[in-house]
């Protein structure tokens, strides 16, 4: 029994990168999938407080790293469900405290016990980036349908390409059908065409992801809401399942059929 | 001598023969050694030279040459980040290798320096992936892509650019100051091109289909034509 080492990662901030962490955790471990999330982002944590852990941690990461406490000692088991752990980042040290090796080491102990490890990577595309990617089986890429996020995962995906860790997979998050439609936002073909890797999920923009993370319940534990349907569905993907990408919205029927009318190269104008 | 202070792997364009640490002389001694060990399986092939940042001037950078020269091996590149190995590798009419992560460190520690001319011309550079943002290929000679160039990428090529695929990054072809370089691609929306010392930008709006063109030099400044042209 080995783990696949899953590394979340984006290149530029406040994606999402740790709500996905979070949910797929969730999602995972709700289909039997022995879990740990692991906090890779030092000195500035988050991943505790959107899984509502944040009161139990005793040991972190550096303090693994440095001895100072045994890999299982830190490993903060959840509430709700059995399999699912976190091992949370240091609050108080930064990404100099952590070296590219350490995480291998820590990841390949952990590896026997368990189904999926999922790093919560830092932004950016330094050293912390360069730890959490490190010891990555598997990449997953979050962006949001907006140029900037794109073009800072774009980047990343050249990096990923250049460890040698790819193909990654891309989760678009934040996505607004109605943004969409109006010809507002750029649409998944318009971000796929752009960075070309795959997809492994879509996730509707939704006000009850901001709700359940502050209240430290992901919304993956309720998945009738669109955006916890829609981890459910990236983690069935993971797990090798085919599972078509649902529309977001249906267009109506005037709208197909106006669509299907207007020749393809006039999309543009 | 560890064992692991040179690495000859095979690759696509040849030997890759990567250098360690070690001392120089120390490492010509036994770069020598495995030549010597492997010559019948050397022979005949070439070589590209990979001594990360290590400073390199012409005559040590010929001392490997001839050395390979003696087992029939003909270097034919030499991968660095230091400008002073890329020059003398283009002095010496050998072409310079540049991955994308060595780009972005040179990025960093570059002054204005600015290859000489070489020589003698540099042969082609084929590139089989997408280059994405952030990487940025130089070469002395022709670049091919076949692939897409993204935004926030960067060719800059002695002579011509050709693309085919998309290109939306930054391109510079005859950087060297050939005004006769061209550029082509299969869809050219660049973020800004240029030939020698002429620039140009991407008209703003998007084209409907995008059709094969190629950027030149015409009368002083740049144009974009469509191909095939009539």
């Amino acid at each position: 029994m080995s783990a696949r080492v899953v590394t979340v990662t984006s290149g530029k901030g406040g994606v999402g990168k740790t709500t996905v962490v979070a949910n797929l955790g969730v999602a995972l471990a709700m289909r039997g999938q022995r879990v740990v999330t692991i906090d890779a982002d030092i000195g500035l944590r988050n991943l505790d407080v959107m899984l509502g852990l944040e009161n139990r941690i005793v040991y972190d990461l550096v303090d693994v790293v440095e001895g100072r406490c045994r890999l299982r000692q830190a490993l903060v088991r959840d509430k709700r469900l059995q399999e699912l752990y976190l091992l949370p980042a240091a609050q108080t040290r930064d990404k100099s405290a952590l070296r590219a090796e350490d995480m291998v080491r820590i990841c390949d102990e952990l590896r026997e016990s368990f189904d999926f490890l999922l790093v919560d990577s830092p932004a950016g595309i330094e050293q912390g980036f360069r730890n959490a990617v490190a010891p990555a089986d598997e990449v997953l890429i979050v962006t949001n349908p907006e140029v900037a996020a794109v073009r800072d995962a774009d980047r990343v995906i050249g990096l990923i390409e250049a460890e040698g860790k790819g193909p990654a997979r891309l989760i678009i998050n934040r996505l607004k059908p109605e943004l969409v439609r109006r010809g507002d936002m750029m649409d998944t073909a318009a971000v796929l065409e752009l960075l070309a890797i795959d997809l492994i999920g879509i996730v509707p923009e939704d006000e009850t992801v901001i709700v359940a993370a502050n209240t430290g319940r992901p919304i993956a534990f309720t998945d009738h809401s669109p955006a916890g349907r829609a981890f459910h569905d990236i983690a069935r993907r993971m797990l090798g399942e085919e599972v078509p990408f649902a529309p977001l919205k249906e267009p109506g029927f005037l709208e197909r059929l106006f669509r299907w009318m207007r020749p393809e190269g006039e999309e543009q104008r | 001598m560890e064992p692991d202070s040179i690495a000859i792997k095979g690759t696509r364009q040849g030997l890759l023969i990567t250098l360690g640490e070690e001392p120089w002389e120390a490492l010509v001694d036994a770069l020598a050694r495995r030549l010597e060990k492997g010559a019948a399986f050397f022979r005949g092939g070439r070589a590209a030279l990979d001594v990360g940042s290590r400073s390199l001037d012409e005559t040590r950078i010929r001392q490997v040459q001839d050395l390979l020269a003696r087992y029939e091996v003909d270097l034919w590149a030499v991968r660095s980040t230091a400008d002073a190995t890329i020059l003398a590798t283009v002095r010496l009419g050998l072409t310079p290798l540049l991955g994308p992560e060595d780009a972005a460190r040179r990025a960093q520690s570059r002054g204005e320096t600015h290859p000489e001319a070489p020589t003698h011309p540099a042969g082609g550079l084929v590139v089989e992936r997408t280059v994405r943002s952030g990487q940025r290929i130089e070469h002395p000679g022709d670049v091919i892509v076949i692939g897409d160039v993204h935004a926030g990428a960067e060719i800059i090529a002695g002579r011509h650019i050709i693309v085919w695929g998309k290109l939306h990054g930054v391109v510079h072809a005859g950087a060297l100051g050939d005004e006769s370089a061209v550029v082509c691609a299969l869809d050219l929306a660049p973020t800004q091109l240029r030939i020698a010392d002429h620039i140009a930008r991407s008209p703003e709006e998007r084209r409907r289909r995008p059709v094969p063109e190629m950027a030149r030099v015409h009368k002083g400044r740049i144009e974009a034509i469509p191909w095939p042209h009539r």
